[in-house]
């Protein structure tokens, strides 16, 4: 019984050892040790023997099930990772073939770049103000302190629908508006489409963009302005511009400016974007005029404030090099998918 | 505004470089567009002397010479000139030289023999041959005046000068000229600012009893001055005043003239000359025109006038509009004898409008335009006559006639140093300020605490005002970044720009492009969009001065804008267009002057795999991404531009939001397309009052789905929606969702009739769902369609 035994363990290992797949493993698991495999075959015969041998071959013939139980195992293992390595093989693909399309639309630049410039003033406490485009003289300038006579009001090419109704040249406005409505403190910035009446060209359009900025509060200050634009100036092109406040003029703010950044192109060394000059301007500003306060129905005595424009679509052309302003408006594909 | 930096340094030393000059300039307010250098291309052209003339051994018409140009040796010089000869002194242009136009001079072989530069006309070096006196029409130029030997000829022809064009804002009309340039130079560099010394020759006689003049309306003529000058030689100026014309970039004419361009240039006054024979009783009236009244301008044209325009007038006509334009039977000619001189000083708003109404633009209504200060007139009118002396142009004769009945008085302001300072964020002190007025010619009174601002300065009327003064000459850089200390807001946008933001990113994510599109556009897009002759949408507002026709009404649809783009698209064969516009549309409101400005949400697509379903399903995500309730579909086949089978209104709480489908093929053509165009226009304010604001979550369900399939016959012309109401109805609380996966028509199927298969969820939230509660839904849904619908149940 002994060599019984003996005989198939080693019959049973090389068997095992010899199997060629998951398959054959398991005839083998039930020609051995199933319900009517050799080795059950061997212990069914074991009432056969003596009561001194039992123990000895009982304990024998469990070591030859739990030899063959971890060989099966250990060939079990074996045989799946081969398995699992021969399917990895054959599933090898072409990496270079192309990704399958995913739907992806893009926002208009115009947008992208107001997202940008309203982030930067959400974060300081702004909120964003909508204005009417269609506008009356009174807003668009008496109560900006251009009145009837003032020789700025014709430098403005305005579109007029009556000698009172008008399409805003500005922006501007909506300040009058948030004056009046609101209470104080403002911080706002209003972005809109604004109309003059220059031909389309690559550097002009009848219908451009600006974001209006305004701060009303008491204390303030032409530093503060300064303050505020240049951590705008810094958020929007980047920590190494440099900002210039020159002296300027506009009806509604006294004193106002311009603003120059160094140019984005070549960092001031002077190229073909800033006409070898360094310096691109971007936007005007200044101290909210005392008459603008007072028509708003705001004591100038106790608030002050500033406001500040600037032309979306000059931020954008510099922001991505674009030379022709035509591009914002034709909506052609293969403009817009590359922002 | 353009001036010579030589003509500004006779009234300020300036003693910097240039690049200094216009950076400080700027800094305070003069803001310099740019520099030029006349003749900046021209190089290398000297005086050079002709000591020997020989002719040409192998050309006719050809002269060889010996030019002396002060070096050691002769240059040669083959030339073709024939008004040269031994012993003139003309311009040589060198080897290497640089001519106007960038001709460039080498040395090099004329028919054998070497010429080692050019001989050079006015013209080339960028001049006309009238521009001189002694300029021959075609032919070298020859200096009459001693010039050295060898020396650049640039500066003898005012060439190399540096012209600083500044751009002057409209609050500083005084900035129009070059003495008020000056001003702000000196106060800028802290010098002082030499005004020109004036000195008039009078001759015997007297003004005030050779011409009259009169000012009927006080209000638009505050002041009208005039000089008398006889025995007048009109004829070209002394080469000087040529020489000041020509570097500030104007041409002379004669002598007149020239004096009124350079008292224009250096004043900013205008002037007129009045030929003083012509006028009528030697009586100059200033009064508006007479409804009716027609005068011809001295550039012959007539023009008819009105009531609310001033005129200067003799005793019979108009004789000049003032401050626009001269007219022609007064005009100063060759015969005139006897000038009457107009320096004045007319309303610039009525000057404007005016001008503006006959269309009819000079130098002298832009400057009038700016309005100008009456008190320049005292100084500008003896410059007038002093450069009469100066060019000989004829004799001064005795005394001013001058009616000033308006006067302009000096403002007096208080200034508050604490205010100031607080307005700015500086610490400037007392001193300091007053030093800054005091360089602005402000008088100021530190007892009281008031500045006097000069008449030249009307913009300075209030304390701001004097801030803005201060600031500038402290220095706009040097005022030192603050950081707001006010009190605290919260950043936000409201509900509508957060919706919005919603919407474009909803519309990136499925593939849709941000697009713009102009908000006027032509009244015939109505036509191409075949909307009917009587349809609200062409009641619009329109601009009364438009950029043409095409840009002249404000858009009442959005769809001409996404149309033209998606043409654009397909014209530059991009095979695929998804675009989205929120922009607004422009609505008249019966008796109100305002219009409405309404929001519109449209889309525009076209493409191989997009067709009507590919919108819809673009406007389902949409109204899903927003939590919109209550949302439905109904078939629209009544608006003219749309394909009538393939578009449907979305409706949002019964209320029609839009429509959307596909395009009329009359249309598309139009519109230059031979594809099938889609398209929605949504109204933005209903979306918005239909969003769901405040929603909680639905539990993750607990008990299991089972799923049935069903598939029925039904006729072609049975809409699923119907089938869906039905399925929807009669399937109760217990029907969890429904799903169409199949219609198919064809083989197997009768004629008329199409296959529809839908999968539909049954779900309880408390309990598994038992086969007898699912056979009685089942049963219920299945006898509603044949019924209702009359479809017959297909095998599975």
């Amino acid at each position: 019984m002994r060599e019984k035994l003996e005989q198939i363990k080693s019959s049973a290992l090389e068997a095992i050892n010899n199997a060629s797949d998951l398959k054959v493993l398991e005839d083998l698991r039930v020609q051995y040790l199933g319900k009517k495999g050799e080795l059950t075959a061997v212990l069914r015969g074991m009432k056969d023997l003596t009561a001194e041998e039992r123990p000895v071959v009982g304990q024998m013939a469990n070591e030859v099930r739990e030899a063959l139980e971890v060989a099966l195992a250990d060939k079990k293992v074996g045989l799946e990772s081969e398995a699992v390595n021969q399917k990895l093989k054959e599933e090898v693909i072409d990496i270079t073939m192309p990704g399958r399309k995913m739907p992806k639309g893009h926002m208009h630049p115009l947008h992208k770049t107001l997202e940008e410039v309203q982030n930067i003033f959400l974060g300081m406490g702004y909120e964003i103000v909508d204005g009417r485009e269609v506008e009356t003289a009174y807003y668009n300038f008496d109560a900006l302190n251009l009145g009837e006579e003032h020789p700025a009001r014709d430098e403005q090419d305005t579109f007029y629908f009556t000698n009172n109704l008008v399409l805003r040249t500005a922006t501007s406005p909506v300040q009058v508006h948030t004056m009046e409505e609101q209470e104080l403190p403002i911080r706002m910035v209003a972005p809109g489409r604004v109309y003059r009446s220059d031909e389309s060209d690559a550097t002009h359009s009848p219908i451009f963009h600006q974001i209006e900025g305004l701060v009303i509060d008491k204390n303030i200050t032409f530093g503060d302005l300064k303050g505020v634009l240049a951590e705008f100036a810094k958020k929007f092109f980047g920590d190494k511009v440099q900002v210039k406040f020159r002296p300027h003029y506009f009806p509604f703010t006294e004193p106002s400016a311009e603003v120059d950044v160094s140019c984005v192109m070549c960092g001031g060394k002077g190229c073909n974007v800033c006409k070898g000059s360094g310096w691109i301007e971007i936007l005007g500003c200044g101290m909210v005029h005392p008459k603008v306060l007072e028509m708003a129905g705001i004591d100038p005595t106790k608030y002050q404030g500033f406001a500040f424009g600037m032309g979306l679509e000059r931020l954008t052309m510099l922001k991505y090099d674009i030379n022709d302003l035509r591009l914002f408006y034709e909506n052609d594909v293969k403009f817009l998918s590359q922002f | 505004m353009n001036v010579p930096m030589s003509w500004l340094k006779q009234y300020v030393d300036i003693d910097v470089d240039v690049n200094t000059y216009i950076d400080a300039m700027t800094m305070s307010g003069s803001k310099v567009e740019a520099v030029e250098e006349l003749g900046k291309e021209i190089t290398k052209v000297v005086a050079g002397k002709i000591i020997e003339t020989e002719k040409h051994p192998d050309a006719d018409k050809l002269r060889v010479m010996k030019v002396d140009i002060g070096a050691e040796a002769p240059i040669q010089i083959v030339t073709a000139a024939t008004n040269v000869n031994t012993g003139d002194v003309v311009p040589v242009s060198l080897d290497g030289a640089t001519l106007a136009g960038g001709l460039k001079i080498k040395t090099g072989k004329l028919r054998g023999v070497e010429s080692q530069g050019m001989f050079c006309s006015v013209e080339e070096l960028g001049f006309e041959a009238s521009d001189f006196d002694d300029a021959p029409e075609d032919g070298v130029y020859i200096f009459h005046t001693p010039i050295e030997l060898g020396s650049d000829v640039k500066p003898y022809f005012g060439l190399g000068e540096s012209i600083v064009e500044y751009e002057i804002t409209s609050n500083r009309p005084d900035c129009f000229s070059i003495l008020g340039i000056a001003r702000e130079a000196a106060a800028t560099f802290k010098k002082p600012f030499n005004f020109p010394e004036i000195k008039v020759e009078e001759v015997d006689g007297n003004a005030a009893d050779m011409a009259k003049v009169t000012i009927e309306n006080e209000q638009l003529c505050p002041r009208y001055a005039a000089r008398v000058i006889k025995n007048v030689k009109v004829g070209p100026s002394p080469k000087w005043l040529k020489d000041r014309l020509m570097s500030a970039g104007l041409r002379p004419v004669n002598n007149i003239v020239d004096i009124t361009n350079y008292m224009l240039l250096e004043f900013g006054q205008p002037m007129h000359a009045f030929d003083y024979d012509k006028l009528a009783g030697h009586h100059v009236i200033v009064r508006n025109a007479k409804d009716g009244e027609t005068m011809t301008t001295l550039f012959g044209d007539e023009v008819t006038l009105d009531s609310s325009m001033l005129v200067i007038a003799d005793e019979a006509k108009p004789v000049a509009i003032a401050g626009v334009m001269g007219g022609e039977d007064t005009k100063v000619t060759e015969d005139t004898t006897t000038i009457l001189f107009e320096c004045a000083n007319f309303n610039g708003y009525n000057v404007r409008q005016t001008s503006k109404k006959l269309g009819i633009s000079s130098d002298s209504s832009k400057k009038y335009v700016k309005g100008l200060d009456p008190n320049n007139i005292t100084l500008a009118i003896e410059r007038a006559v002093q450069l009469i002396n100066m060019t000989g142009a004829g004799e001064v004769v005795s005394g001013i006639i001058d009616v000033y009945p308006v006067k302009r008085e000096k403002l007096t302001i208080p200034y508050d140093l604490t205010w100031i300072n607080n307005y700015l964020g500086t610490q400037v002190t007392e001193e300091e300020m007053k030093e800054y007025f005091e360089r602005l010619e402000f008088e100021v009174d530190t007892t009281n605490k008031t500045v006097t601002i000069p008449t030249f300065r009307p913009d300075v009327t209030m304390m701001a005002d004097l801030a803005e003064e201060v600031a500038r000459l402290y220095g706009y850089d040097k005022i030192e970044v603050t950081l707001e200390r006010g009190t605290p807001t919260v950043g936000h946008k409201n509900f509508e720009q957060e919706i919005t933001d919603q919407i474009r990113s909803t519309m990136s994510r499925y593939g849709v492009n941000g697009a713009l599109t102009y908000s006027f556009e032509s009244p015939k897009v109505f036509d191409k969009l075949c909307i009917p002759a009587d349809s609200n949408l062409r009641n619009v507002l329109t601009i009364t001065n438009p950029l043409g026709e095409d840009f002249s009404i404000m858009r009442t649809t959005t769809l001409n804008g996404i149309l033209n783009s998606l043409s654009i698209n397909y014209n530059r064969r991009n095979e695929t267009a998804m675009l989205y516009e929120v922009g607004k549309v422009f609505e008249k409101i019966e008796g109100e002057e305002l219009p409405n400005e309404i929001k519109k949400v449209t889309v525009g697509m076209y493409g191989k795999e997009v067709d009507f379903y590919t919108l819809k399903g673009l406007i389902e995500a949409l109204v899903e991404d927003l939590h919109i309730q209550k949302v439905s579909v109904e078939r629209n086949t009544e608006l003219p531009f749309m394909h009538p089978g393939r578009t449907a209104n979305l409706m949002i709480a019964g209320k029609v939001c839009g429509y959307f489908g596909e395009i009329h093929p009359q249309v598309a053509k139009n519109y230059s397309v031979d594809a099938k165009l889609y398209v929605a226009e949504l109204d933005l304010a209903l979306i918005l009052a239909n969003v769901e604001k405040a929603r909680s979550y639905v539990p993750l369900p607990k008990y299991p789905a089972t799923t049935r399939d069903i598939a029925m016959l039904v006729k072609d012309d049975v809409l699923v929606g119907d089938i869906e109401k039905v399925i929807t109805q009669r399937g109760g609380k217990l029907l969890e969702s429904c799903e169409l996966f199949d219609v198919y028509q064809g083989k197997q199927i009768e004629e008329g009739h199409k296959s529809v298969a839908y999968k539909l969820v049954f779900r309880a939230s408390d309990r598994t769902l038992t086969d007898d509660e699912i056979q009685k839904s089942m049963k219920k849904i299945l006898n509603g369609l044949e019924t209702v619908i009359g479809a017959k149940l297909r095998e599975q």
